[in-house]
């Protein structure tokens, strides 16, 4: 850091960086990621963020399973996703190194911090040679900076540790890449003021580690270069950036005010749902009542008792929970009461991988219970649109007096997107009034047009009346063992649920409305279909993508819109789910395209996968 | 038996909890329980009876339990519509249907679950949670501790009759060690708990015994555990004539049960017996049963019964103490004022109001930083 520069760095314009930090879980890489996208978003970059960490809280510093990363792409255009490939990796030490270089293309820039490249760090790592040294690195643009030493020395005079010092290093990567795509400090600077504020010196390390960063981009000869990308032309209004469990909170909260009814939520922790808990707390004075229950079963139970006493009973889990949930959910489908249960999905069976992604839990939500027990399920498929689907499987559970079942998964929890905060005069009124009529009132007396049930609260004089897990009577929800009654109870209930299918937005398609393909898509696939789509249409292909944001049932128009195209792709990170239900609600040949890797699609992969169809067609139609 | 005239002991919970921190005053507790109101809204025990057919076994005690609900539900002075009755499963689940209030038969083990969640959402309501020996503590085990630790302002009937009713005879946690049942033919190798000693574990703050057939001491039972602001935890000992006929018999029969039981009465010493002339004193750890009168004894040597002391010690004694080793204790073990769930719940939030404002949404969903895209 002593050499000043002779010559200027020339700057580059780029549409797109995508940029990966990896290091030791103990290292704040998920911090150095956050801060970065936050000026990213606020720099007016379109962004899309990908954290990837470990389950273990401490694994073994060094070791491959303690290796944390944070992928962010930022881009003067509209993005989809967090990007196939990172163009530029920081690798923090040897096992980040290991564990992610193999995803940086040729050519990539490979940032080190070589000061953590020890001989006991590189055995842990399983590295028999420093590739640093052993010439494997060639076919990147390898930049070996001594971090640690460097970062130590500009916190010369702290009354700090050696490792309390260590600890700060991360901010000296940021601060390298804050001077390499020409970002501002100040928004960081501010937050690790607030942040620290208790501890001045820890404040004013960190602030200096960052500067020090910047300025060592700055002097130092390395970098030849520095880009900038320019803010992207986002529909105009107001933003702020958006994870997916920020947008189902916020989603719920606004759902409360919209309902005019005051939320309840019981959750038993889980990852990666807890966060749901920890936002929805901090709002009491919404009049939020939270409950962390002692298990997912007496969550959904209080949820269930809130529901019935006239509040917005909500409850979220992951796989594991919603196993556990599954009983009650059966109790809610009998009473027909409104219930909202988010399922923030992750890689099972079983504990599986707890922080990485997967959608395999869909049939568990449709059929994960005993009889025929049918409930509407929707799925975000961004994460800021968590916020609309909030509202909307409440607008369900309270005009059709239902649990609903609404899916995220561990990708849209986590990662961000820039999200146009909506303006309260554009949300729907979603309220409805409980039933108070005390003439001829019977509680299974139900709506002609939505089957909904008559809802009576306690409370309401003269509507005392019971309700349970039995058989209910038709109309006046007496216990009730008669064989045709129960037949028709069935079909009652089932058919409740499929009226939704013409109260639900339909399908749309982007692309041609005819064609040789389809990618049929849910959840938190939307991005990388959504780019791979635009990338075919670029090759003149005739392909087109649509999203259901309604799994059960699905929109009016679903199958119609499957019969227009020759070829229907469905993939899904799961093997073979929402294929399963298409095929056999509309018996179209659908084929599934699966992979469980515990990690999204990437762009790359749908677009070979489709190339391959419509390849075929493409043979077919020259036959 | 003298019953210690009926207070409302959430009432005289402290107005600020050390522990909760927090500047706003404790919400009061469910209103409407009151003597007074009984008389202005003067309902009776008809009014309480729901119009289905009752369907228990000729000769359950299930029927007394539920008569005697009946009977005492008017005394509370809260209308039938602010009154919801939440049952598990098991033959005792089936109550909720016999009472004309609100009524939720649930599933198995998880009716505390619901009732906190209700409670929660609505604490003007009075809830009762019926609930039986399996439902309670073999299924729904961990929800009655949690329940009951979190002082959840429920009045919970456990009917204990030893056995699983419903499923036709098999072993229960309260059945007794090597019982023979269906399920367990060499007789039963688990070790039975004692409900009482699980609730006061648990940190219930109203531990009591009734049994079925003692209809004037379950009727005042059921009077002083719906009066009771908290976890109420009442063990009703129970005959299932079908399946463990005469469960309890050897100590409730009318001939025997005065010896064979001590009925307790806050403040006075723990006599017992046709005569009174036998009591409970200390020795050591252990509790004794003596003779007034023998070996120097007088009424001054023993224990006298303090429900509301601290720390739930004599409470604990009184809960293991059984037949045929001890006279077995009925009444009320323990009544304790602590703050409720649901008062410590609106208490934070009214906390939150006084300190931040009502909530503001639109500025909920602009926090952190934003941008202006023109
Ligand atoms: C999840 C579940 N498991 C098992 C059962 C079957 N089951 C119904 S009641 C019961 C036991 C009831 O015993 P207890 O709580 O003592 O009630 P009792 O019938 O004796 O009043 C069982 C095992 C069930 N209904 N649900
Ligand atoms: S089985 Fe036993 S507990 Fe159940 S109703 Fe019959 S007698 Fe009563
Ligand atoms: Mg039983």
């Amino acid at each position: 850091m002593t050499t000043t520069r002779e010559t200027e760095p020339e700057t580059q314009e780029l549409e797109r960086v995508t940029i990966r930090f990896a290091g030791d879980s103990g290292d704040g890489m998920q911090l150095t990621g956050t801060q970065f996208t936050r000026t990213a978003a606020v720099y007016g970059n379109d962004i899309s963020t990908l954290p990837d960490y470990p389950a273990e809280i401490r694994a073994p510093a060094g070791s491959l399973p303690g290796v944390s990363g944070f992928q962010i792409s930022f881009s003067s255009n509209e993005i989809h996703t967090p990007g196939d490939e990172p163009d530029v990796l920081v690798a923090m030490n040897p096992a980040a190194l290991k564990t992610n270089v193999m995803d940086l293309p040729a050519g990539g820039a490979l940032i080190v911090n070589s000061d953590a490249f020890t001989a006991s760090n590189l055995s842990k790592a399983g590295y028999a040679a420093n590739p640093l040294q052993d010439g494997s690195l060639k076919q990147y643009a390898l930049f070996e900076i001594p971090i640690s030493t460097l970062n130590e020395r500009s916190l010369d005079g702290l009354d700090m540790t050696s490792k309390q010092k260590d600890l700060t290093k991360n901010f000296f990567a940021l601060g390298i890449m804050f001077w390499l795509y020409g970002r501002e400090m100040d928004a960081t600077i501010r937050w690790i003021n607030e942040k620290f504020g208790k501890r001045p010196v820890v404040a004013e390390a960190n602030t200096r580690a960052l500067k020090a960063g910047y300025a060592f981009g700055e002097t130092t000869e390395i970098f030849h270069t520095h880009y900038r990308v320019a803010p992207a032309k986002l529909a105009p209004g107001t933003y702020r950036n958006i994870t997916g469990n920020e947008a189902t909170s916020l989603g719920m909260l606004a759902a409360s005010k919209l309902a005019k009814r005051p939320l309840f939520y019981g959750s038993y922790p889980i990852t990666p749902a807890s966060d749901i808990l920890h936002q929805l707390s901090g709002y009491k004075n919404f009049g939020v009542k939270t409950f962390q229950a002692e298990d997912e079963i007496a969550a959904i139970g209080a949820a269930i008792g809130a529901a019935y006493g006239g509040a917005m009973g909500l409850t979220a889990s992951s796989g594991p929970g919603i196993a556990l949930k599954s009983e009650a959910l059966g109790l809610a489908v009998m009473v027909e009461l409104p219930l909202v249960v988010i399922d923030v999905q992750r890689a099972g069976p079983s504990t599986g991988m707890p922080t990485k992604n997967e959608q395999s839990d869909l049939l568990q939500v449709m059929f994960g219970r005993n009889g025929d027990s049918p409930l509407p399920v929707i799925a975000p498929a961004t994460p800021g649109e968590c916020f609309d689907l909030a509202i909307e499987a409440w607008r369900i559970a309270l005009k059709y007096v239902t649990p609903v079942v609404y899916m995220s998964d561990a990708f849209l929890a986590t990662g961000a997107e820039p999200w146009l905060i909506p303006s309260l005069e554009d949300l729907p009124d979603i309220s409805v009034q409980n039933w108070t009529e005390r003439e001829g009132f019977h509680p299974y007396e139900r709506d002609p047009r939505t089957l909904a049930r008559k809802w009576a609260v306690p409370g309401t004089p003269g509507l005392e009346h019971r309700i349970g897990g039995l058989e209910k009577a038709d109309v006046t929800g007496n216990v009730s063992y008669d064989p045709d009654n129960h037949h028709r109870m069935q079909l009652l209930r089932q058919a409740k649920v499929a009226r939704i299918a013409d109260d639900v937005a339909p399908l749309d398609v982007f692309g041609p409305d005819r064609g040789d393909l389809l990618i049929l898509g849910w959840g938190s696939t939307y991005g990388a279909i959504r780019s791979a789509v635009e990338r075919l249409h670029v090759d003149g292909r005739s392909v087109a993508h649509a999203h259901l944001r309604h799994l059960n049932p699905f929109p009016a128009n679903t199958e119609k819109v499957l019969r227009s195209y020759r070829r229907v792709l469905i993939p899904e990170v799961n093997l073979g789910q929402l294929s399963m239900l298409i095929r056999s609600q509309f018996l179209i040949d659908a084929e599934g395209y699966n992979r469980v890797r515990g990690k999204p699609f990437t762009i790359a992969e749908i677009v070979a996968q489709a190339e391959r169809i419509v390849g075929t067609t493409d043979a077919e139609h020259r036959s | 038996m003298t019953e210690p005239t009926v207070t409302r002991a959430g009432s005289t919970a402290p107005a600020n909890p050390p522990e909760a921190r927090v500047a706003a005053p404790l919400p009061a507790a469910q209103p409407a329980l009151s003597p007074e109101n009984a008389a202005i809204i003067q309902l009776t025990r008809k009014d309480f009876v729901s119009d289905q057919e009752v369907r228990w076994c000729p000769g359950c005690g299930d029927y007394s339990i539920l008569a005697q609900t009946q009977k005492q539900m008017p005394d509370f002075g809260v209308p039938r519509e602010n009154i919801v009755f939440i049952s598990g499963i098991g033959c005792s689940g089936r109550l909720p249907y016999y009472m004309n209030t609100y009524g939720f038969h649930t599933i198995h083990g998880r009716a505390p679950t619901l009732a906190t969640g209700l409670k929660a959402a609505r604490p003007e309501l009075m809830v009762w949670v019926i609930t039986g020996d399996g439902d309670a503590l073999s299924i729904g085990g961990n929800h009655i501790l949690h329940s009951m630790r979190r002082n959840v302002d429920i009045t919970l009937v456990m009917f204990n009759n030893r056995i699983y009713g419903l499923t036709k005879g098999q072993a229960s946690p309260t059945s007794e060690f090597g019982k023979k049942t269906k399920s367990t033919p060499a007789g039963t190798v688990d070790t039975p708990i004692q409900p009482l000693t699980v609730a006061l574990a648990a940190e219930a703050s109203f531990v009591a015994r009734s049994v079925d057939t003692h209809t004037e001491h379950l009727q005042q039972t059921l009077q002083r555990a719906g009066m009771h602001h908290g976890s109420t935890f009442v063990e009703v000992l129970q005959n299932c004539n079908i399946f463990n006929d005469g469960a309890w018999r050897d100590f409730t029969d009318r001939e025997v049960r005065e010896d064979r039981m001590l009925v307790l009465e806050h403040g006075k010493p723990m006599i017992f017996g046709k005569h009174r002339d036998k009591g409970i004193r200390l020795r050591g750890l252990h509790p004794e049963v003596v003779t007034i009168g023998q070996n120097g004894i007088a009424e001054s040597d023993l224990l006298v019964h303090d429900e509301q002391s601290d720390e739930p010690y004599l409470a604990l004694m009184l809960s293991r103490m059984f037949w045929p080793d001890y006279p077995v204790p009925v009444g009320v073990l323990r009544a304790v004022a602590r703050p409720t769930h649901d008062q410590l719940i609106g208490q934070q939030i009214s906390a939150a109001v006084t300190a931040d404002g009502e909530g503001d949404l639109a500025a909920a969903l602009a926090s952190g930083e934003t941008w202006t895209v023109e």
